[in-house]
């Protein structure tokens, strides 16, 4: 579905934070990028969605193609209408716009009516209380609702293929879990899924493939199932001790214990 | 009591063509995140136009077609200049804004010269009597009309998909290009709304009690800045109240002036910027603006 090349990205000309990356996004999966703080992970998904100049980023080189369409000269608009839609980064609802409008504005890139409404059934059966709380201002939700707030308004574009960034930012190991289920839910209805994620827990949970990405390179990538076996990322993402990994954090100067719900 | 009353009705209608300006003042500070300073050239192109054009097409014709090439202006200068600088500091824009202005101000106190051209309003000369109470028929009708135009306004910016989509863009705009808003297009429809209010509000402006198109209905919207940023400058509301306060203020403080003589003849000209300053002293960011433009 979606395949990245060789992609490198710079900020302001001078910051390389993407060097080389190549992954593959296939239909109907669920796949996980994990890295830790600067790894490029919000990087790679304004590369895809076409947010990067906003940020002063540009893509040096390298492709992104969805199908046989090549995304990377793309503005977010236009990504939004080929059917690639992104939850940001820490929810960024519209806190001033109720609930319902809110949704209104995730379905504006999309022209049929019937589909729009045919979403908005489906954003409120999977979260209802969002139904309940239509009128309520966005701003005025937990962090969890926020959160499914924002998945919710992604949804209203119909996207193939849905970009998640840290959704489980902030929130509580339970509504993390809930978090994971509705990702899982998503899939099994047709959307592909690309998790940003820190917590790799419940990323690697619920992903089919994963990639972990490391000061802007993809340093391991694979079943996810099996990259949550393999020792660099129990140690690194899970938490889970091994051989002396404290003196190894202090000669590698990373950061080496995690949270974990 | 009756010139109260006058006062009244005259200041309210003068502080609905303020509204008229100050609303399209805001929504382009909304929706292209630029303080735009070209208002009163605008105003004064559409005043400009209807009064040449009336000449040789009739006055009805010649309101449509000012009112079009008014927001034609503002819809060329979004695309053409503003558009291009997008994320460039708003200081920058706010400057590119008063350039453009002083362009097409000298561009048209040229074609303008010493003349005052005149607007052949159809109601002209005609004054309305309610009860005690006299306004000139041109102050009557532009009430009214403004008052249709902000409430449409109101509705549209409350429930239409441009509304939705302005204000998303207006809160964060990052995220409404992730939900498929197109920021450029909001933001060109923001400045031709601009233009057709500004043209409108020139229609009336240029009637009576006022003399004419001159090169002096420019600051006419000098005055509706005040009333912009007094509402709080991203508060459509506020722009609404700040209009009428501003137009208030203005008319009481030149029919009292006797009362008030020891400011000074033509107070009337400087109480908006007292008014604004008034207000700023105690709610700095406005009567109804939201305290923090800035978000990291």
């Amino acid at each position: 579905m979606l395949s990245i090349d060789a992609l490198h990205v710079t900020y302001g000309g001078a910051v390389q934070a993407l060097r080389g990356v190549s992954m593959d996004i296939p239909d109907g999966k669920v796949v996980a990028v994990l890295g830790s703080n600067g790894a490029g992970k919000s990087t790679l998904l304004r590369a895809i969605s076409g947010t990067l100049r906003l940020q002063r980023g540009r893509i040096e080189s390298g492709s992104i193609r969805l199908g046989d369409t090549d995304l990377g000269s793309r503005d977010p608009a236009q990504t939004v209408r080929l059917g690639v839609v992104q939850v940001p980064e820490g929810r960024r609802i519209f806190g001033r716009l109720s609930v319902e409008e809110n949704l209104r504005a995730g379905g504006m890139g999309n022209k049929d009516k019937s589909a729009k409404a045919a979403a908005q059934a489906r954003v409120y059966d999977m979260f209802p209380v969002l139904r309940e709380r239509k009128d309520q201002r966005g701003g005025l939700l937990s962090g969890g609702e926020q959160q499914m707030l924002a998945i919710g308004r992604a949804l209203m574009a119909s996207p193939k293929l849905l970009l998640l960034d840290e959704p489980s930012l902030g929130l509580a190991p339970r509504i993390i879990g809930q978090i994971g289920e509705v990702i899982a839910e998503i899939n099994r209805q047709g959307t592909s899924v690309l998790l940003v994620e820190q917590n790799a827990t419940m990323a690697l949970g619920v992903a089919d493939l994963a990639y972990v990405l490391d000061v802007g390179e993809v340093s391991l990538s694979g079943d996810a199932a099996e990259l949550a076996r393999t020792d660099e990322v129990q140690r690194l993402y899970l938490g889970h001790d091994t051989d002396e990994p404290h003196e190894q954090a202090a000669a590698s100067g990373k950061t080496l214990s995690r949270w974990t719900p | 009591m009756t010139q109260f009353l006058s006062l009244l009705l005259n200041g309210i209608s003068l502080g609905a063509l303020y509204a008229l300006i100050a609303l399209g003042f805001v929504i382009i500070f909304k929706a292209s995140e630029v303080v735009s300073f070209t208002h009163g050239s605008l105003l004064l192109l559409g005043a400009y136009s209807i009064a040449r054009l009336s000449d040789s097409v009739g006055f009805f014709p010649a309101v449509v077609l000012g009112t079009l090439i008014t927001a034609a202006a503002a819809f060329l200068i979004e695309r053409v200049i503003i558009n291009r600088l997008r994320g460039a500091p708003v200081i920058s824009l706010a400057i590119v804004t008063i350039g453009i202005d002083i362009i097409l101000l000298t561009e048209l106190i040229r074609r303008i010269g010493s003349d005052i051209l005149n607007v052949p309003h159809p109601w002209a000369g005609k004054s309305l009597t309610i009860g005690s109470v006299g306004i000139s028929q041109n102050r009557a009708i532009a009430t009214l009309v403004a008052a249709v135009l902000i409430i449409v306004f109101f509705v549209a910016f409350k429930y239409s998909s441009w509304g939705v989509a302005m204000r998303a863009s207006a809160e964060d705009g990052e995220t409404a290009a992730l939900m498929g808003i197109r920021l450029g297009r909001v933001s060109a429809l923001a400045w031709i709304i601009a233009g057709v209010l500004a043209a409108v509000a020139a229609l009336f402006l240029v009637g009576a009690p006022t003399p004419g198109v001159s090169a002096a209905a420019y600051t006419v919207a000098l005055r509706a800045f005040p009333a912009a940023i007094l509402g709080g400058l991203d508060s459509t509301g506020g722009a609404l109240v700040g209009g009428l306060l501003i137009g208030l203020a203005e008319s009481f403080a030149a029919g009292y002036q006797d009362q008030i003589l020891f400011l000074g003849r033509g107070f009337g000209d400087v109480v908006p910027y007292v008014v604004m300053i008034a207000v700023l002293l105690v709610r700095p960011s406005g009567l109804f603006g939201t305290k923090e433009l800035t978000r990291v």
